[in-house]
């Protein structure tokens, strides 16, 4: 029994449904941001492994693009995470509902 | 036999990493196990052939992102209770449906192709440095530098968002 790429790529859609979930369900907005990132992974995994299938060096250039892509909006994200924790004490997504009409 | 070795027992750590992410109550869990998923996935880079993303993984996600969080997580602090009552009706069940809904689609329209297109021919690809370096000193060089201004305005702009002043304060309560 072999594994071809279509088993982690199998893994990888499972893997994003679970960030998808984090993010819909939890209302901390860091563990959100933490499901984000694992979304991020999963389609970074469907990269690599379609990179092989397709013998491409191009899949795994794609997965640097999204690391960059993602430590920038990580750093800009928890610096505002923790300047909005600043002004109004929480984290939670719930509580910040200042622009509701 | 190995890689099939490899892939189950990752497989069930990423996963595990995974859902306890979500699941745990205590921020410091929730990142930790994502740190876990992590380096589950960096197995399995270098099992497809991708030693440098392997590696890149470990130092940028494990090494750098997730130390952010944990800091992050230290500064504003874990002592706060999350409130996991939903404000809008049905939405927990709504969410479960959809996101299953989708993975089995994923799911059933991978099993009859996960992609499309001809491999291109060739040896086996080799994610080296010197191979993911020619590539992207070559093909990808210009998306290589915009990525370079990304950057620069990513660490400005978390330069200004941190030298806000307590005086602002008023305007946003």
């Amino acid at each position: 029994m072999t594994v071809t790429p279509g088993w982690y790529m199998a893994l990888a859609s499972v893997l994003f449904v679970i960030g998808g979930a984090g993010l819909l369900l939890r209302r901390n907005a860091l563990v959100m941001f933490m499901a984000v990132e694992l979304m991020l992974n999963a389609v970074n995994l469907t990269f690599v492994a379609a990179g092989r299938e397709l013998n491409l060096i191009d899949g795994q250039v794609s997965v640097f693009f999204v690391m960059v892509v993602a430590a920038a909006e990580v750093v800009v994200g928890l610096a505002i995470i923790v300047t909005v924790f600043r002004r109004r004490a929480t984290a939670s997504v719930d509580e910040l509902a200042a622009l509701k009409g | 036999m190995v890689e099939t070795v490899l892939f189950v027992i990752f497989a069930i750590t990423a996963l595990y990493g995974a859902i306890s992410m979500v699941m745990a109550r205590n921020p410091v869990y929730s990142a930790l196990g994502l740190m876990l998923t992590m380096f589950s996935l960096a197995v399995f880079y270098v099992s497809n052939a991708g030693h440098f993303v392997a590696v890149v993984q470990v130092i940028v996600y494990t090494g750098a992102v997730m130390t952010l969080f944990l800091f992050v997580i230290m500064l504003i602090g874990v002592d706060k209770a999350e409130d996991r009552s939903e404000q809008i009706p049905f939405q927990r069940p709504i969410t479960l449906v959809l996101l299953g809904l989708f993975a089995a689609g994923v799911l059933v329209a991978g099993a009859r192709a996960w992609t499309t297109g001809t491999a291109s021919t060739g040896e086996p690809i080799n994610g080296t440095i010197e191979a993911i370096g020619d590539s992207l000193f070559g093909d990808w060089v210009l998306p290589f530098e915009v990525t370079a201004l990304l950057l620069i305005i990513a660490a400005a702009g978390t330069i200004a968002l941190a030298f806000f002043k307590s005086g602002d304060e008023e305007e946003g309560a």
